[in-house]
């Protein structure tokens, strides 16, 4: 009675996943794998090697992991900074770092386009002093600039609810034998934060790799990453299979990274939902 | 006292920014709000336009006149707006495409015919524009003409003194990082094979690769490839040069007076958007209703003041009162002025396929 009790209560779930996750995913493996009439082909997949596909998916791992190491860089510390404040201080400054999460993600870079443009908020701000003025709109940098301004939250969490499960004693302890500022974070609280770690590069990476709208507002359609090439394909061109097929090569990507932090995190330390 | 200004100008648009945040919020509730009421009585319409392109005040005044209700969504290009009624993922009743896409349409049955006898109010439309719909719509069974216009250059005088005449200014390395180029696939390649002397319907591979490789030339001189931003953009003094539709051209010239537009020699796109209705649409009578409403003089006149496209509405041009307007040759272009003037005509797949290779490759250099 209780088993089946228990059962009837995962069913909206299963139905949940089976809608939206099972299906939409065999129709992108059939649409995939197929080609305008139907029959079966490698193409869509093969198709990643062509010059235009490789580079933007080239630039996309670029982009990408140079704005998941930025975002680590800005982090860690971070956490660290929280992790050392009382309990009411702390809850306070989460807060602050999950309220533009409040505020829809394309008005978010949208806003970041009036502020970098070359007559925007920030350029006015500098004429105004004298000061030379910044040329950043349009180009990569700006597209990394808005993948760590809006994938920061996504690493700064995972890492903190790594460091708030460890033991005060530990270190304490660590102390106690002798071990140094810089022995104790090398030695203790880095490896223990690893699950953490690697759970918040996962959930900067991806989003990243495949982003379209960041690189379309703040790059001015000039910077061709693997999303856009997908996006491009399923409302523009309407060619569906190859947008399918570049986003099977995409799930690739996305399966090696999550192996990698399912080897790492077997405890699931790290995740933060 | 230049910086204090273009300080300001800023302001304004952050502070523009916040109310059209805001609005976004809230007006999905307000149409829910007043949309309930007008539903019992006489149904609803769906309708699918591009963006900014009517007067919010006419659909108000078409559900108050009527009772329908009128489901109202947009799209950007007519390449998104394709794929979405052809999968059937949404039903539409009214739809505005341009030219070409009106032909695709017709070519792959998704359209229906429409009985103009439930549309009296089309001989306000001038006579000519639907001798020009022949081009797409040969025996105009399936289209009303809605908006008309060219492709051209606007430029801001403050930043560019010589004349423009040409699309060979967008390649000048004077105005590097100045020029907003449109960010879709026609439109882009209409500009570089009429640089070249070639129609903008060509199939011949290499016209089009001297059109890519004159746009992978142009692409270190582009500031960024826009739609819809490049009207905010060119007001805002972003850019010196920007390829746009000749009905924004009143408008951001009354936003800001230092801008200018030009239709260069070497020719350029005629279009029509016309009014269609897809075939299965759940409400063909309503939808029929609702183009006779637009076709309606005074309802024509409210949606040229507010978009200031061009309206094929003789009867609406009749009513402006601003002479310099009613007289405009921008607003209302005399076709017979230039030479070179075409419209796009739809390619077939293989076409369609050969234009999107090309422009990614464009993209991704």
């Amino acid at each position: 009675m209780n088993k089946t009790k228990k059962k009837m209560l995962g069913i909206p779930y299963f139905a949940w996943s089976a809608i939206f996750i099972v299906v939409p995913l065999c129709m992108v493996f059939y649409y995939g794998l197929t080609d305008a009439g139907g029959a079966f082909t490698l193409e869509n997949i093969l198709s990643i090697a062509s010059p235009e596909h490789s580079k933007a998916l080239w630039l996309a791992l670029l982009l990408s992991l140079a704005a998941t190491v930025i975002c680590l860089l800005l982090a860690y510390p971070l956490a660290m900074i929280l992790n050392g404040k009382k309990k009411n201080q702390h809850s306070f400054i989460v807060l602050i770092f999950i309220l533009p999460m409040w505020m829809n993600f394309l008005l978010r870079t949208l806003a970041w386009q009036t502020l970098l443009e070359k007559t925007g908020v920030i350029n006015s701000i500098l004429s105004f002093w004298g000061l030379p003025s910044l040329n950043i709109i349009n180009t990569p940098y700006a597209i990394i600039l808005g993948m760590v301004y809006n994938f920061l939250p996504f690493m700064v969490l995972p890492i903190y609810n790594a460091l708030s499960k460890i033991d005060p004693d530990v270190i304490h302890a660590a102390r106690d034998l002798g071990a140094d500022s810089v022995q104790v974070f090398l030695r203790i609280t880095l490896p223990l934060t690893l699950p953490g770690i690697i759970s918040g590069i996962t959930m900067v990476f991806i989003p990243a790799l495949t982003t379209f709208v960041i690189s379309n507002l703040l790059g001015g359609s000039k910077i061709l990453l693997i999303g856009n090439v997908v996006e491009q394909e399923f409302t523009q061109a309407a060619n569906w299979h190859l947008g399918s097929g570049l986003s099977i090569v995409l799930m690739l990507f996305i399966l090696v990274n999550m192996v990698i932090s399912a080897v790492f995190d077997r405890e699931g330390e790290g995740s933060v939902l | 006292m230049k910086k204090t200004t273009h300080f300001h100008h800023t302001l304004h648009t952050v502070i523009l920014f916040w109310i059209v945040c805001t609005l976004c919020l809230v007006s999905p509730l307000l149409l829910t709000g007043c949309g309930s009421q007008g539903s019992k009585e006489g149904g609803e319409v769906i309708v699918y336009n591009w963006g900014e392109y009517i007067d919010p005040e006419t659909i108000d005044r078409f559900e108050e006149e009527t009772g329908i209700k009128v489901i109202y969504d947009e799209f950007e290009t007519n390449e998104i707006m394709y794929p979405k009624l052809e999968a059937g993922a949404a039903a539409y009743d009214v739809i505005c495409p341009s030219d070409y896409m009106i032909q695709k349409m017709i070519e792959n049955d998704l359209l229906a015919e429409i009985n103009f006898d439930n549309i009296p109010n089309s001989k306000n439309i001038g006579q000519q524009y639907f001798e020009q719909s022949r081009q797409f719509d040969p025996e105009n069974k399936y289209s009303v003409p809605y908006c008309f216009g060219t492709v051209g250059i606007l430029y801001n005088k403050t930043m560019v003194d010589e004349t423009v005449d040409s699309w060979s200014i967008l390649w000048d390395e004077k105005y590097a990082d100045n020029i907003l180029m449109q960010d879709s696939v026609r439109d882009a390649f209409m500009v570089a094979l009429k640089l070249n002397g070639f129609s903008m319907n060509t199939l011949d591979e290499n016209e089009l690769a001297a059109a890519r490789d004159a746009l992978i030339a142009q692409k270190p001189l582009v500031q960024a490839y826009v739609i819809d931003q490049v009207r905010d953009k060119m007001i805002g003094g972003e850019a010196a040069l920007g390829v746009i539709y000749s009905g924004e051209a009143i408008y951001t010239q009354r936003e800001n007076p230092d801008l200018e537009y030009a239709v260069p020699r070497e020719g350029t796109n005629v279009w029509i958007d016309s009014w269609v209705i897809a075939k299965n649409a759940p409400n063909k009578e309503n939808a029929e209703r609702f183009i006779d409403f637009m076709c309606r003089e005074d309802i024509a006149l409210m949606n040229f003041e507010y978009i200031t496209y061009s309206t094929p509405n003789v009867a609406a041009r009749e009513l402006i009162e601003d002479e310099e307007i009613r007289n405009s040759k921008i607003a209302f272009p005399d076709l017979d002025q230039y030479e070179n003037l075409e419209t796009f005509q739809y390619l077939g797949t293989d076409g369609d396929a050969l234009y999107n290779a090309l422009w990614k490759e464009v993209k991704s250099e």
